[in-house]
């Protein structure tokens, strides 16, 4: 595919125009993913994530200068809300991006979540590839402004990047599943503010209350940082670059791309299966199914079992296989 | 599944005057665009950069500044010359019936649209004049 190789050679425009045709998700995507997957699994991905407001990018922007000063190309993706209602977006992560503009070295992208609730949008792992692919040494990738349980970046990055400020909640909201969790290092953010301590104080108990195994064998470090004046900058790109050398030298990296590839390759079957499936269903059928469900005289469970026997011939399994 | 339009909303220039500009960006929102907002005091080659990493289907610029003669048909120049003349382009903001005539036939300002323009007025223009163009390179 022609755009591909343009995107290869530097072309922004067929770079830019790649990512809108993976966003639309069609049959041009497949196309296009397909000629860009050879070239794909060399770039650093590194997610940030964290509350809204808590200075995300910002702080997206000054690691991406410190990378740029030491010759790496970086690629920005910054996701942000969809209204439920409209269907449009206000994207305005550029904003503070201002200080990347001017440097071929770095490109950014804004994306609309566009009814994902994960934190990510659909296509933001197909973005991804495509910025791989176009030979980016590092693809930061910025979630929505996250609560409690946007957790799939988890899913999609080599390194995340929680980000806390001070003075958000009690102890009791550290030791709780969700965010937390995910962390490969986590950067307190706006630490000449008053709390700071107490922040850092809480992470490092939640870290400790544990089994005192982590995950990976890997111990998230704990960066304070100012990202308006860039304090502590080096110290934070130094720790996500020292989390992927870990990765790395405990044949982790790999593990997690295995993972990663299976589990997205299972999504993609479950999309394809369920869209073959509608498709060969008889319309007298899905309209039957839907008013006896509607009725109560059949539960969804039942009524999905029909419509797969209706148009499935199942040959008997081998044997039962785990999930 | 149509894809929604996208378009940037940039203020060009000096002023610092950006409500306008947020009340466009909500308004082409809730019609179901996804707005890119840069913010104030975007250079030229600012707005056309982002345009193009974006991909975006339209540009809208607000300038109250009244320097509007200097760096709209700056942004039309470049984008020609970045291989994005298919990029629609409208701006609002304080412009002169003789000036926008002149941006309109000379500059590829595709529509101009003063104080006082209803936002559906806005959303209708955009939508009608977008070329919804394949995505093929």
């Amino acid at each position: 595919m022609e755009l591909v190789a343009k995107a290869r050679a530097g072309n922004r425009r067929a770079l830019a125009r790649l990512i809108t045709l993976v966003e639309a998700g069609d049959a041009q995507a497949q196309t296009a993913l397909a000629a860009l997957y050879p070239y794909t699994g060399h770039a650093h991905i590194v997610g940030v994530t964290g509350a809204p407001g808590t200075g995300k990018s910002t702080l997206v922007t000054q690691m991406a200068l410190h990378w740029r000063s030491l010759g790496r190309t970086v690629a920005v993706l910054a996701v942000d809300p969809t209204s439920p209602f409209s269907g449009g977006a206000i994207l305005g992560d550029r904003i503070r991006m201002q200080a990347l503009g001017g440097d071929s070295g770095c490109y950014i992208r804004s994306m609309a979540s566009r009814g994902s609730l994960g934190g990510l949008s659909r296509a933001t792992g197909d973005a991804v590839k495509v910025l791989d692919a176009a030979g980016f040494d590092i693809v930061i990738v910025e979630t929505v402004g996250a609560g409690q349980a946007e957790v799939e970046i988890a899913r999609e990055a080599h390194t995340v990047v929680v980000v806390e400020v001070p003075g958000m909640g009690d102890d009791i909201q550290a030791i709780k599943a969700g965010i937390l969790e995910i962390a490969d290092v986590f950067v307190v953010n706006k630490a000449d503010r008053e709390g700071v301590e107490r922040t850092v104080r809480q992470l490092q108990m939640m870290l400790h209350l544990g089994s005192g195994e982590h995950r990976d064998g890997w111990e998230p470090p704990i960066v304070q940082t100012v990202s308006n004046t860039g304090k502590n900058i080096a110290e934070a790109a130094a720790a996500v670059e020292r989390h992927l050398e870990h990765l790395k030298s405990n044949n982790l990296l790999e593990l997690r791309e295995r993972e990663r590839i299976e589990r997205e390759w299972k999504v993609i079957m479950r999309e394809t299966l369920l869209r073959q499936l509608l498709q060969r269903l008889e319309p007298h059928v899905h309209e039957q199914l839907l008013k006896q469900m509607s009725e109560r005289q059949l539960d969804p469970y039942a009524a999905a079992n029909q419509a797969i026997e209706s148009v499935l011939e199942f040959p008997q399994p081998p044997a039962p296989s785990p999930a | 599944m149509e894809r929604p339009i996208r378009v940037l909303v940039a203020k060009p220039g000096l002023d610092g005057h950006d409500r306008g500009a947020k009340v466009i960006a909500r308004a082409l929102r809730d019609a179901g665009m996804e707005v890119i907002y840069t913010g104030l005091q975007q250079t030229p080659q600012m707005i056309v950069e982002a345009a193009l990493q974006e991909d975006v289907d339209c540009i809208g610029l607000s300038i109250l500044s009244g320097a509007h003669m200097t760096l709209l048909p700056k942004i039309t120049t470049m984008l020609r010359e970045n291989d994005g003349a298919d990029i629609l382009v409208v701006a609002g903001g304080i412009i002169s019936d003789e000036d926008a005539a002149i941006l309109r036939k000379d500059h590829g300002i595709a529509g101009i649209f003063g104080p006082g323009s209803s936002t559906h007025a806005i959303i209708d223009f955009i939508r009608e004049h977008v070329e919804r163009s394949s995505v093929e390179g």
